[in-house]
């Protein structure tokens, strides 16, 4: 088995080396479409107009302008770091208002040049069934084999989702996460531009991931993707999504929905790599709903940003149904990465797992925030949650902030936490084989999360790796 | 070439262990260092290899002519010194392949990879002569390991990284007599005129096994004897009590 793993290392380090340095390059702005900076209900109409939105999602975006007017900012409980974020300089919307393309001899030679030296056709070709390439506000390209069609899958991105299968996705959509659930999700709701929208029949099992990329190319751009996933009974889908913005001078603004539906007996594992460059704010509410003997994965990894605040959440709605959290932060100096999980439960018999492992580097903060409902009515319920943080620096920070409540009795929950440093005795043990001290941390830093780097596809945990051992880097010293 | 400590004066937060130590290992030879418990035995080994709390006030330890006391831990390690440890530290969730690939892989030209066909054919035939289970590959380096699994994946990987001088610190020290023979065994397949070895022991049963060329004794920081392999049986016959009398009263 190792050898073949070593193998393909070697095979694929090239193709999919996606490290910090890789992405930071851009292209020069030309957008034709631009909704200029600021938020208003103006702003709200110039991306209706320009979408050919229906009226009902016209309603949608500016009922949720109210809302998210409306709603403070969290930083009753959130870090104050929020305050710095000005709505008012931010641009809601850019694209040169092409559809997305098909092939990508297509795409603009620009976008496919970003792409393509961020290795996304190459993966595409090597192991994707689909692919979705966001280029600021909307998919320059987007892509579904052919057979996959042919059963009837659709991928497209949320425009046309919403108006050409309305009857598919509206019943679900804003359904899962509500217009006011938080700031953000009101804030996408009034603008979102670009995501993935996605059905999976009843009974279809998609062999091969689905994978959609995130790339911001402008400055001061917030990129509001807006995605929901429906797999009907029995279906089964792995999605996986890559981010990355070049260094800017200022801040950008990611912000996110993510809805999954999942219903009778449906599987759906949702990956994210992330790599944001060291200025995003990226605020993001991404939640599953399980029915019955459903199950829903997020695996998460979360690598670069000033600031990441994401708790993947499950309502486990349907008897049996399991939800899982699967999490790898790494906060470098500059950064902070607020994550963690939300697990409702809300049938009998329904079980979660949170497993969440931190690294805090230099002056790097990581926090874990889980919540976990067990409520009284219910019987044979499980929750079991982990939560380990590795500090690598004196001045490295983590904070645990777990809250399960569980009523009624019959119902087994364990939580489990540990905060650990990389010892003295165990660096000199790896360095007096020959690694230096900053080899040697890396490789304790991935033997930290390596049980965690097994969940995701190999092709990703190889990059996940590189990208710990880049991030790695400098640490020590 | 040889291995070459002088007059060496070092200790730990502030409290002198070695005493004035000389020793020369040539290559080709085998050295056994014999003591009792606190004569400075483990304080040798990892001042050679350079472990941080370890302070040298005087004296110099070179490698074929190199300063190793200029040199940092990881330095001296790809200058060929390796230390097997007496309690080789848990590296959790690293497998003990991708251990010592790391491990060679630090050892080449910067752009180089190692060949992962060549370097898993040598690591299986070194495990098997180690009468290694292949599940170790696997493993995590050290966790969960018995004291004997231990100690024979220190051999391993002293085999795998071809050192020029192998210290091996109370190597037989929580052994049976099987995996002591291994042990010892993979130890002598290892002698060659290109390197030495400096064996670190408190009892004379691994010397059964490994013969010495030279044997010193070590007391109060120093080297007190040195002598042939017969040394060690008379150190085995009569204890470390009889030096301590015969170093006191000559003093």
């Amino acid at each position: 088995m190792s050898e073949a793993v070593q193998t393909l290392d070697a095979d694929t380090k090239s193709a999919i080396n996606i490290d910090r340095e890789k992405g930071d390059f851009r292209y020069p702005e030309k957008h034709k479409f631009d909704a200029g900076t600021g938020l208003s209900a103006a702003t709200i109409d110039y991306i209706c107009d320009v979408k050919g939105d229906k009226d009902w999602v016209r309603e949608f975006r500016h009922r949720a302008l109210k809302v998210f007017e409306g709603k403070p900012m969290p930083t009753h409980w959130a870090t104050k770091d929020l305050e710095n974020i000005d709505f008012d300089k931010i641009r809601y919307y850019l694209s040169d208002g092409a559809k997305p393309k098909r092939t990508w001899d297509e795409v603009p030679d620009d976008v496919k040049e970003t792409f393509e030296r961020l290795g996304i056709p190459q993966q595409e070709r090597a192991f994707l069934a689909g692919v979705e390439a966001q280029f600021d506000s909307e998919a320059a390209y987007s892509n579904v084999k052919e057979e996959l069609s042919k059963e009837g899958v659709i991928f497209v991105n949320s425009n046309e989702g919403l108006n050409e299968y309305e009857d598919i996705f509206r019943p679900y959509f804003g359904k899962v996460i509500p217009t006011g659930d938080n700031k953000f999700s009101a804030l996408n709701s009034a603008v979102f531009s670009g995501g993935s929208f996605i059905y999976v029949p009843k009974g279809v099992k998609v062999k091969h991931p689905l994978q959609a990329y995130f790339r911001i190319n402008s400055e001061n751009f917030g990129q509001f993707e807006r995605t929901l996933i429906i797999c009907d009974e029995g279906a089964e889908l792995t999605y996986m999504e890559g981010c990355t913005a070049p260094k800017f001078e200022t801040a950008t603004l990611h912000s996110a929905v993510v809805e999954l539906v999942a219903l009778k007996g449906a599987k759906i594992q949702y990956i994210t790599v992330q790599n944001w460059s060291s200025n995003v704010f990226n605020l993001v509410t991404k939640r599953g709903l399980a029915m019955e003997d459903a199950e829903v994965r997020w695996i998460d990894c979360n690598i670069g940003s000033r600031l990441t605040m994401k708790y993947p959440g499950v309502v486990m709605k349907g008897k049996g149904a399991r939800g899982e959290v699967i999490s790898i932060a790494l906060a470098n100096s500059g950064q902070h990465q607020d994550t963690g999980a939300k697990m409702i439960h809300a049938a009998d018999n329904t079980t979660s797992n949170v497993v969440s492992k931190s690294i805090s580097v230099g002056e790097g903060r990581s926090t874990y925030r889980g919540q976990v409902l067990i409520p009284k009515h219910l019987k044979g319920c499980r929750n079991n949650t982990e939560c380990d943080a590795l500090l690598i620096n004196s001045s490295s920070r983590t904070d645990t902030y777990p809250a399960i409540t569980v009523k009624g009795n019959q119902h087994a929950t364990q939580h489990e936490a540990s905060v650990s440093q990389v010892s003295e005795e165990m660096l000199f043990y790896m360095q007096q084989r020959g690694l230096s001290e900053a080899a040697a941390m890396s490789l304790a830093v991935n033997g930290f999360v390596n049980d965690l780097v097994r969940e995701f596809p190999m092709e990703y945990s190889v990059e996940l790796k590189r990208l710990i051992e880049l991030e790695m880097e400098g640490s020590v010293g | 070439m040889s291995l070459i400590v002088k007059d060496l004066h070092a200790g730990i937060e502030g409290t002198e262990i070695v005493r004035g130590l000389s020793l020369e290992v040539p290559k080709g030879e085998v050295h056994a260092i014999m003591g009792p418990n606190g004569s400075g035995k483990s304080t040798l080994s990892k001042v050679i290899a350079g472990h941080e709390d370890y302070v040298v006030t005087s004296g110099s330890v070179t490698l074929d002519g190199v300063n190793l006391l200029e040199l940092a831990v990881d330095e001296r390690a790809r200058a060929g010194v390796f230390l097997a440890f007496q309690y080789p530290a848990d590296v959790p969730g690293v497998s003990n392949a991708n251990f010592i690939r790391a491990a060679l892989q630090a050892r080449m030209p910067k752009g180089e990879e190692l060949d992962a066909v060549a370097y898993y054919k040598e690591l299986y035939a070194r495990m098997d002569q180690l009468g290694m289970d292949r599940k170790f590959t696997a493993r995590s380096v050290n966790e969960g390991f018995s004291g004997g699994e231990k100690k024979r994946n220190e051999i391993l990987q002293m085999m795998m990284l071809d050192p020029k001088y192998c210290v091996l610190d109370e190597t037989d020290s929580g052994l049976d007599i099987d995996a002591l023979k291994v042990v010892a065994e993979g130890v002598n397949s290892m002698r060659s005129p290109e390197r030495g070895f400096l064996i670190i022991t408190h009892y004379q049963r691994l010397l059964d096994y490994i013969q010495p060329d030279h044997v010193h004794v070590l007391a109060g920081g120093k080297i007190v004897r040195s002598g042939g392999k017969e040394l060690a049986l008379e150190l085995e016959e009569r204890g470390y009590d009889f030096l301590k009398e015969e170093h006191l009263t000559t003093a």
